[in-house]
């Protein structure tokens, strides 16, 4: 079976996430990291309007008006799960609580800085919770399509406006599994049936490679 | 002393112009009865402070579709076109802050405070402007303190004296904006007697609360 881009990007991501982190997902791709963890892996989800132990979407009928995910769309409540205000839901993510935030990106420079939230003159939806995740979370993990129309999304400095000064930590596209390492852009997987050559054409920044690149297992 | 009112005469105590900070993300915890007798009483050139602007025709976003809005002070309005579409043809100012930084200024403002010091926004555009400081050798943003004239707050529970308690993920904003404003304004989903909402679980203190919406 051949998989899409998105759920490659979405299972190989799954594997970072261990029983009792938690974890943030942005919307796109990073939601669908969810679908992937194995059952015997607990992770406390965290939705930023207010929930730790974000579930499954509910079974029709099922739903609570006040009861939605960031988008505000309906979620369920896990057992265990808790409620809190907007102030400790930023507190837990500014302030160093999350383990793992995993997001979305437009651009990604070669120092691992990340531009995800405006592209000026056309999208400017706003920040949201972005550039607090990026500033505070443990650990950041980008998740995306390596290029955009065939243009590089990895590139040597980012023209569109940055979410924050604090480089990401980890980037998976469908080609690559890239760590950013003291400002540098590391290959440390490449995706099912991708070369290096392949993963090095279709990104515009410095790439550093080590002597042993695996293949992503996804 | 809280006082229980019509919701006509609530909205009636709103001018033209005041500043509001309303309740809810994605429109999930915002006072929808008061946002319904806004656009009833046609309420003009409002400066809301919220997360977001919610979708067109749901909380906030009933506001922008009445063009009621003439700055818009929120983390988000990517998802409401509207206010997109109004904020490019220069008909509404908009401010997009960082949700934690916003959240944080209006704590603030409700707590004494004159500000926070957040490293969020440090290095990216929203630098642009403000006052940078370093403190044990980091540098941080001076956010300065958010206010309102009136706090527009949903919460799931209410007793006769105003203490309050929200559901699930209708809480958001609420209680920190219900500390904000110099006129506090709820509307409960359920209005119970004193003493039905145990003292732990109080998350909005009575005396915070001006004036506690009827039913009906």
């Amino acid at each position: 079976m051949i998989m899409d881009a998105q759920t490659i990007i979405a299972k190989r991501i799954a594997r970072e996430l261990k029983t009792g982190m938690l974890v943030n997902l942005g919307i796109g791709i990073p939601t669908k990291v969810a679908n992937f963890i194995p059952h015997d892996v607990k992770i406390f989800f965290q939705s930023e309007n207010g929930l730790i132990g974000t579930g499954p979407i509910p079974e029709e009928g099922m739903a609570h008006p006040l009861l939605t995910d960031a988008g505000g769309n309906p979620v369920t409540a896990l057992p265990g799960a808790c409620t809190f205000d907007s102030a400790t839901s930023f507190g837990l993510i500014r302030g160093g609580h999350v383990d793992v935030t995993v997001l979305g990106a437009l651009q990604v420079d070669g120092g691992g800085l990340l531009a995800n939230w405006m592209i000026p003159g056309k999208m400017v939806p706003g920040m949201g919770g972005a550039m607090d995740l990026v500033t505070g979370a443990k650990r950041v993990i980008i998740a995306m399509q390596h290029t955009a129309k065939g243009k590089p999304k990895i590139v040597e400095a980012c023209t569109l406006p940055l979410t924050s000064a604090r480089p990401i930590d980890m980037l998976v596209s469908e080609m690559a599994v890239i760590a950013f390492k003291d400002g540098k852009a590391t290959l440390l997987e490449t995706g099912p049936g991708v070369t290096v050559e392949q993963v090095v054409a279709a990104t515009a920044a410095k790439l550093v490679l080590p002597d042993k690149i695996s293949q992503m297992s996804v | 002393m809280m006082k229980t009112i019509p919701i006509t005469d609530a909205v009636a105590l709103i001018p033209d112009g005041a500043t509001l900070m309303i309740g809810g993300f994605m429109g999930v915890g915002t006072p929808e009865r008061i946002v319904d007798e806004l656009v009833r009483q046609g309420k003009q050139n409002l400066t809301v402070i919220a997360n977001d602007t919610a979708v067109p025709g749901r909380g906030i976003g009933k506001l922008v579709d009445a063009g009621l809005i003439a700055r818009t002070v929120a983390s988000h309005i990517g998802l409401n076109p509207e206010t997109q579409k109004q904020m490019i043809a220069g008909k509404m100012a908009v401010d997009l802050i960082p949700q934690g930084t916003l959240i944080e200024r209006i704590r603030s403002g409700g707590c004494g405070l004159g500000g926070v010091l957040t490293p969020t926004g440090i290095g990216t555009i929203v630098e642009e402007g403000k006052q940078k400081v370093e403190v044990n050798g980091l540098q941080y943003l001076v956010e300065t303190a958010l206010r309102a004239d009136f706090a527009l707050i949903n919460a799931f529970l209410a007793d006769y004296l105003g203490n309050l308690s929200y559901a699930l993920t209708g809480r958001n904003f609420n209680p920190i904006i219900a500390m904000a404003a110099d006129t506090t304004i709820v509307c409960a989903d359920h209005i119970v007697p004193v003493g039905l909402i145990a003292p732990d679980h109080v998350v909005t203190p009575a005396p915070l609360v001006d004036y506690l919406i009827m039913n009906g």
